[in-house]
């Protein structure tokens, strides 16, 4: 079986605030593959992940998605990317299923399964009250909700396990590890370590430099 | 076609190059403002109509054609930097655009000095004053986004974007002001006039001209350097370059 | 892979959209932000009624302060309803862009495979919705207020409609460009205020042509034009401009 890679960094720079946070950076991410980022605060792990996104630009160097540089093409891009931030994207105005519906009908997914993806993340009885009326851990629960539905083969989610129960974890890792198994590949960062087995992920350890 | 270009797109070499650019600008600054400001002021004649007050236009016009020539030159910075991400374009919009602000607020004063002799009041609503006036708030605007920003590249990718839209809504916004002005002029004859211009009026005007554009590039050349130096403040050519100054 | 036994098939593949699905999920992804919006405002309607009320206020605050003068009014009536207009805008803008730069939504708008071009234009015009309709609507009744001609209701009414799309989408781009500014609002009007000049120009000169009962319809043609270049540029600068901002 050929390996194919999915996402691939090449000579990737970032400098920020006139620090150089990483250099020259390249590396491949292959079908299969879980990649914990990992790295002190401030070592430029949500910057990492931000560019890998292409939200935002890096000084130097490129991000190719299936041999296309990213920024080339980026509708064909964000078709397969799934990209979930340290900021949960909920809106307050609206019920946790609007929110849901919101966020999968934006990545052209299908939203009328709205209400069965929200059981799955066990938020059933509270489809209909107000996303402000519900705890950061629901908040983040609902973004997180998306990816039982997604098709995208890349994810990449910055410290998806904050203000998740312990539960909520086991579970999300089981998905992760099958999405892998799928063919996908997951690029996440996380302060507490991942309770899968070692085989399964690897690592990517980002220093923090003083200059 | 444009491989002789591209050792410059190199911030160290293209610092090297604007220094040596330098005392060349400042030398002919000096020469041809002396020559051009004595020779307006003591040798050309008086106009017939306005007396010496006019001599100020030696002053206020290049002064006013630079403002809207630094707007354009950093627009056309601004779109090689977004389009082709040069990023030393981005640095010299960055330089260019004080500069411009400064060019624009003395062709103001000099225009409102003008104007007291000329129309016995230091401001009128007249056309070409207020849309130089309106140039001030956009490079005031340029300036005040590219300072909001904590990181420099940002920065420059914002001011670059509005000085864009800035350069698409200038002639707009000018036009719509000359033609504002024609459709109120009440009894006050406002136009400038620009003294029809005769060769003994001429000449004296290119070589003032002629110096301004040497001390604005003189003055963009220093900010452009510095612009480089703090955006590459991590790099090993300026940490080994700033240290060797500190010696001499 | 196949010998991986619970793998769907199809579940992961790197697909390419073929064109004819394009323009109905550009009509489906333009309703979707911009039914968003609206539900949004429609809950929390301060975002609605404060910029209206400013208008208001702002209006009413002129006779006080110039004296009650009908003459005089009704001299200055349009460019103190426009000008009013123009800083009610300003003061909506900020619900444009900023809540949803400050929950992530934003991100998630700027990484979806719709076209971010058609995303930003469903947000401006939901914005205008909310904030520019309302004041076309307002507007005669304050025009009374201030003994505005009685010719020059009708341009009154059109150059608001044709005028304050014109100011949300000039708005957007300099919303844009602050969004993640802390202290971005008063940088905002420095950067938009002067590219209203021209609408305020011809939309007041519209407005008192039309009191001399002359025809205005090349001022409203240029607003027109306005109107159609804004449409069509701004929401590019916008969109290279969140793309700087979410940065």
């Amino acid at each position: 079986m050929p390996i194919t890679s999915l996402l691939s960094a090449q000579q990737l720079t970032c400098i920020r605030e006139e620090r150089i946070l990483f250099e020259n950076l390249s590396f491949n991410i292959n079908a299969g593959d879980i990649i914990q980022i990992e790295g002190p605060n401030g070592a430029g792990k949500t910057s990492l992940l931000r560019i890998l996104a292409g939200l935002s630009q890096p000084y130097e160097g490129q991000v190719s998605f299936n041999q296309i540089p990213i920024n080339q093409d980026r509708e064909y891009f964000n078709r397969h990317l799934l990209y979930i931030g340290h900021l949960a994207g909920i809106k307050g105005e609206m019920s946790a299923q609007e929110n849901l519906r919101f966020n999968l009908a934006l990545n052209g997914l299908d939203a009328s399964q709205a209400e069965t993806t929200l059981g799955k993340v066990n938020l059933l009885g509270f489809e209909d009250a107000l996303a402000s009326h519900l705890s950061a851990g629901q908040h983040r629960r609902i973004a997180l909700a998306k990816l039982w539905q997604s098709q995208a083969p890349i994810w990449i989610l910055d410290e998806p396990f904050t203000a998740i129960d312990k539960l909520g974890v086991k579970k999300l890792e089981q998905l992760m590890i099958d999405h892998a198994k799928k063919g996908g590949c997951v690029i996440l960062t996380t302060h507490q370590d991942l309770a899968m087995p070692t085989e399964l992920y690897q690592k990517i350890i980002l220093e923090y430099r003083f200059y | 076609m444009w491989k002789w270009l591209h050792p410059y797109a190199n911030p160290e070499v293209s610092y090297h190059f604007t220094g040596k650019l330098i005392p060349w600008f400042s030398k002919l600054t000096f020469v041809l403002l002396t020559i051009g400001i004595i020779w307006a002021l003591l040798f050309v004649p008086a106009d017939y109509q306005q007396g010496n007050s006019f001599r100020i236009f030696y002053l206020h016009v290049p002064a006013a054609m630079l403002s809207m020539g630094i707007y354009v030159g950093m627009a056309i910075a601004a779109l090689s930097s977004l389009v082709w991400q040069i990023k030393l374009a981005d640095a010299s919009a960055a330089a260019m655009a004080p500069v411009g602000a400064v060019m624009t607020a003395i062709a103001l004063f000099t225009g409102a000095a003008w104007g007291r002799p000329t129309w016995g009041t230091w401001w009128i609503w007249d056309a070409r004053l207020t849309s130089e006036l309106i140039l001030l708030f956009l490079y005031l605007g340029v300036i005040a986004l590219h300072n909001a920003f904590e990181d420099k590249t940002l920065a420059g990718k914002a001011a670059g974007i509005l000085s864009l839209v800035g350069v698409v809504n200038i002639p707009i916004i000018k036009y719509s002001v000359e033609w504002w002005n024609t459709l109120h002029q009440g009894s006050t004859v406002s136009k400038l006039g620009a003294p029809s211009m005769s060769s003994e009026m001429y000449w004296p005007f290119l070589v003032c001209l002629l110096g301004f554009v040497c001390f604005i590039s003189w003055v963009i050349c220093i900010r452009f350097r510095n612009e480089v130096l703090a955006r590459n403040a991590m790099r090993p050519w300026v940490r080994d370059y700033v240290k060797n100054v500190e010696v001499r | 892979m196949n010998n991986i036994p619970n793998m769907k098939p199809t579940s992961i593949n790197i697909s390419s959209q073929s064109s004819t699905e394009h323009s109905q999920s550009y009509r489906e992804a333009f309703l979707l932000v911009f039914k968003r919006d609206l539900t949004i405002a429609f809950r929390h309607k301060d975002d609605i009624l404060n910029p209206l009320l400013f208008f208001i206020i702002v209006i009413t605050l002129f006779p006080l302060g110039i004296g009650p003068e009908s003459n005089t009014l009704a001299r200055i009536a349009p460019g103190i309803i426009w000008v009013a207009a123009l800083l009610s805008t300003l003061l909506s803008l900020d619900r444009l862009f900023k809540s949803d730069h400050a929950d992530g939504s934003l991100e998630q708008m700027l990484l979806s495979p719709h076209p971010l071009f058609l995303i930003v234009l469903a947000k401006i015009i939901a914005h205008w919705c909310l904030t520019g309709l309302p004041l076309i609507f307002v507007a005669p009744l304050l025009a009374i207020l201030l003994n505005l001609n009685e010719n020059s209701y009708l341009a009154l009414m059109l150059t608001l409609l044709i005028g304050t799309p014109v100011l949300s989408f000039l708005g957007a781009i300099g919303v844009a460009l602050t969004v993640g500014i802390k202290k971005g609002g008063v940088l905002l009007s420095l950067l938009v205020l002067p590219l209203y000049i021209p609408v305020l120009i011809f939309a007041t000169s519209a407005i008192d042509t039309a009191a001399m009962n002359l025809p205005y319809s090349g001022q409203l043609a240029i607003i027109a034009a306005l109107f159609i270049g804004s449409l069509t540029l701004s929401p590019f600068a916008v969109s290279a401009a969140l793309k700087v901002s979410t940065n």
